[in-house]
């Protein structure tokens, strides 16, 4: 058997209270695509951190070409040749890709060189973009191709990617995973962190799967179906997610616009323009949407947090609203869980008695929430920060709800969440539509869409389309693309 | 948690003191007869303490409160120094008006003058923050140069003494002159002192908008969206409350101590009230704690001027380890919340 590019042997990580990883064995063969799968918490993340120089391991073995190695610190992993895109975005807005490759790859910043570098590292790589545009204006698909440029500047072989999809557009996501395949066919090696089960199957080699910080399958990928994965992350079969979509045309509607226009979120110019919709009591209403398309500015004047440009819009309140974002927009993680609780109910709160504040009765119904909502915290009182990002979802949702919403806005509310956190999610939505509450909801996986709506409507090119009832999934991707030629600077 | 504080601000002041010793030890003073002239001049007393510490602490109490005030919705007040000086000025101006009114009155009278001006001061750093997104840090800081300017000329031309030779205003009317513990310096602004912790600890820890501020420092963008609180508003009120309450002191030091205004009224207590604020981690309850800590090294730093012959700046020395040990055993602490983090969370790449 040939060297392993990267073995991971017996890895344990504890966090405080928290043991991360349980003697985890890990093993990337030269030239395959290795998908790494495991629910939130599961210690994926931690595991490639490790090999990145981003963690310390308590105990176990690094080896990269065979050699044992001790990376302290990214630069130490990059000498190694290996390469990581994290989960979130690293590039410098306000410089351009040239300069964002140069940085990570320690080269000069002298402008001509530099370009003909870059654009020699895009030509090998196969990923196209114009060196001398600033990082901050790229489409969310052209951000994670410099994020991939920059893990492979400094000539890396072995390339970490972490939930590399997660943001993108079906037919996006198929063109990254296509770079991923030519680099794996060129000798590089590659890991996968995933928790698309059919992602892994489709463009992995072998499959590892973590649980709890323990390997509970590894293996190659073609001896693996859904379900078995499913069973090896969770420990049980895949909950089987129910189906929706039911008639609500003929009720009254909670929700309802025409003719909006609505400014971009930067100002720049129109996101949407003569927007016409209405939301119905008890209906799960889908968007789909590539990034950046306008439904962002769509959802936000819903949850009255801008105002449209032109038009009417008529919401029946109480409107409850998830953002994206739960760590910046949703939570202040390093306030207590009451008070994220006490941030989302402001003063119409039971406890808001004029200006007085009672912290008791907060406390005792976020300790509630947390018993309802199965939230996995210790008590009340524990930062937000300290919570699993599943966690601290339902947190988000659970005080959604307590809001007794009429309207419910929510934007991208299973990103970054596993199997079954997310499906926890979409219950909970459903379960709040079927009370009598009109539902919005866009979220960046197309299938999830498809599959939890009761209606899906299509926003791309300024615009707003109604997809058509039994639409599939090519159509509505070729939709939200905006059509041949489509889907670049909307 | 507040034990460790306790611990941590203990044994700064242990390591502040040390550092002091080594360095006078190195520079030729006897350090033993320094440390003895400094304890005398803070605590050597029921006088020293009451007259000359408390004295000192009074001002930086109330200033440590206002810069808690504007610092919990991270609004970075750095002005105080100059709010001060509008206060003093403001409360000059009233107390030489308000000869022959009662007390009752005329102190009031004189707080409110001077908390307006404080106030004032802080106006127009807190529109241009809002209106123009102009960092509060720089325009607050260049006010006070203003401000300090603008005394001088105060007390040269329009608040001149009547003789019109010391560059002083006249003194306050009796009335708006504050009372006096008997057989001490001590005035009725430790009162004050005392009775503002309290109300901005409850506004703290009770009330809504204390929530509202917390919420606007530490994550604006969630206390917007989810909050759905006005955070604009918020950074504005809090740096106009901030401005007032350091306005406040400066009326209180004219009413209580000086009687008139002059150039140098402040040695830096509108500086040394953010160390005591950030020293107690901005707790109300902890400022004055911390102002009367701050106010004892200050005093005994008259003191071993005096008595030891060591220049009274050595203090800073004093105060500047003390803030490093602080800071250094916060950011120690921060690193041991954040290792608690479970791992999903996201880890921020190095």
């Amino acid at each position: 058997m040939t060297t392993p590019a990267l073995e991971l042997r017996g890895i344990t990580k504890r966090f405080g209270p928290v043991q991360a990883l349980r003697g985890a064995d890990f093993t990337l063969a030269s030239g395959e695509v290795h998908a790494l799968l495991g629910e939130n918490g599961a210690g994926k993340s931690t595991l490639m951190h490790v090999a990145y120089g981003l963690v310390r391991p308590d105990a176990g073995t690094i080896a990269v070409r065979g050699a044992m190695v001790s990376p302290r610190n990214p630069r130490d992993a990059r000498r190694l040749g290996i390469g990581m895109v994290h989960q979130h975005f690293t590039a410098i807005s306000a410089l351009t890709v040239a300069e964002n490759v140069a940085l990570t790859a320690g080269w000069p910043l002298r402008p001509a060189p530099l370009r003909a570098r870059v654009l020699a590292l895009m030509e090998r790589v196969g990923l196209p973009l114009e060196p001398s545009a600033a990082a901050g204006g790229l489409t969310v698909a052209a951000r994670q191709r410099l994020e991939i440029l920059k893990a492979l500047a400094a000539d890396a072989t072995i390339l970490l990617l972490d939930e590399p999809t997660a943001v993108l557009a079906p037919p996006d996501a198929a063109e990254l995973l296509r770079v991923v395949r030519d680099f794996a066919a060129g000798g590089g090696s590659v890991v996968l962190i995933t928790h698309k089960l059919d992602e892994a199957l489709r463009a992995a080699d072998r499959v590892t799967a973590l649980r709890a910080g323990r390997v509970t399958l590894s293996g190659p990928a073609s001896a693996q179906t859904p379900q078995s994965l499913a069973e090896a992350m969770i420990g049980s079969a895949a909950p089987v997610p129910p189906g929706r979509r039911r008639a609500v045309a003929e009720r009254a509607p909670l929700v309802r616009c025409e003719m909006l226009d609505l400014s971009r979120e930067d100002g720049r110019g129109l996101a949407l323009r003569g927007v016409s919709l209405t939301i119905a009591v008890g209906e799960v209403l889908g968007i789909a949407a590539v990034d950046g398309s306008g439904q962002r500015e769509l959802l936000r004047a819903i949850a009255g947090l801008v105002r449209p440009l032109r038009g009417r819009l008529d919401v029946t309140g109480p409107v409850a609203f998830v953002p994206e974002d739960r760590t910046t927009e949703g939570l202040i993680g390093e306030l207590a869980l009451t008070d994220n609780v006490v941030l989302g109910l402001g003063r119409a709160a039971a406890w808001v008695h004029g200006p007085r504040l009672d912290w008791g009765a907060a406390r005792d119904r976020t300790a509630a929430l947390i018993h309802h909502f199965g939230i996995r915290a210790p008590d009340p009182d524990v930062p937000a920060a300290a919570l699993s990002g599943g966690n601290q979802q339902k947190l988000v949702i659970a005080r959604a709800l307590e809001l007794l919403p009429r309207v419910i806005v929510a934007e991208n509310p299973t990103r970054g969440l596993d199997v079954r956190a997310g499906n926890d999610v979409w219950q909970r939505l459903g379960a709040a539509a079927d009370d009598g509450a009109a539902v919005v909801v866009h979220s960046s996986d197309l299938d999830e869409v498809l599959e939890r709506a009761d209606r899906t409507v299509v926003v791309a090119k300024g615009t707003v389309t109604v997809a058509p009832a039994g639409a599939g999934r090519s159509e509505i991707g070729a939709m939200m693309l905006g059509g041949p030629g489509g889907g670049g600077a909307a | 948690m507040k034990s460790s504080g306790l611990i941590a601000g203990v044994a700064a002041l242990a390591v502040g003191l040390g550092v002091l010793a080594a360095g006078l030890w190195l520079a030729g003073y006897d350090a033993a007869s320094a440390l003895a002239a400094l304890w005398r001049g803070a605590f050597g007393s029921w006088y020293a303490f009451t007259s000359a510490t408390l004295v000192r602490a009074v001002p930086l109490i109330i200033i440590g409160l206002g810069i808690a005030v504007a610092f919990r919705a991270n609004a970075l007040n750095i002005g105080a120094e100059g709010q001060f000086y509008a206060g003093a000025m403001a409360a000059t101006w009233a107390g030489l008006h308000l000869a022959g009114t009662a007390p009752a009155i005329a102190i009031p009278a004189v707080w409110l003058a001077a908390a307006t001006a404080g106030a004032l001061w802080v106006l127009l750093p807190a529109w241009l923050r809002l209106r123009f997104g102009v960092l509060e840090v720089i325009s607050t800081l260049l006010l006070n140069f203003v401000a300090e300017s603008l005394v001088s000329w105060m007390v040269q031309g329009p608040l001149q003494e009547a003789k019109r030779i010391y560059p002083q205003s006249d003194p306050i009317a009796e009335a708006a002159r504050l009372p006096l513990l008997p057989g001490t310096r001590l005035h009725l602004g430790a009162v004050v002192g005392l009775v503002l912790a309290v109300a901005v600890w409850y506004v703290f820890r009770r009330t809504v908008w204390g929530f509202e501020l917390l919420a606007t420092g530490t994550g604006p963008r969630a206390a917007r969206v989810s909050g759905r609180i006005d955070i604009g508003r918020v950074t504005a009120f809090a740096l106009l409350w901030s401005g007032a309450i350091a306005g406040l002191a400066g009326g209180i030091e004219v009413g209580g101590v000086s009687y008139a205004l002059f150039q140098n009224l402040s040695p830096g207590y509108g500086f040394t009230g953010i160390a005591v604020a950030l020293l107690a981690r901005l707790r109300p309850l902890a400022i004055v704690a911390t102002g009367v800590l701050f106010g004892a090294l200050e005093a005994g730093a008259g003191a071993m001027q005096r008595d030891a012959g060591i220049p009274a700046v050595a203090v800073y020395v004093v105060e500047g380890v003390i803030i490093l040990v602080v800071l250094l055993a916060d950011a120690m602490a921060r690193r041991a919340r954040t290792a608690m983090v479970l791992p999903d969370a996201e880890v921020e790449p190095a």
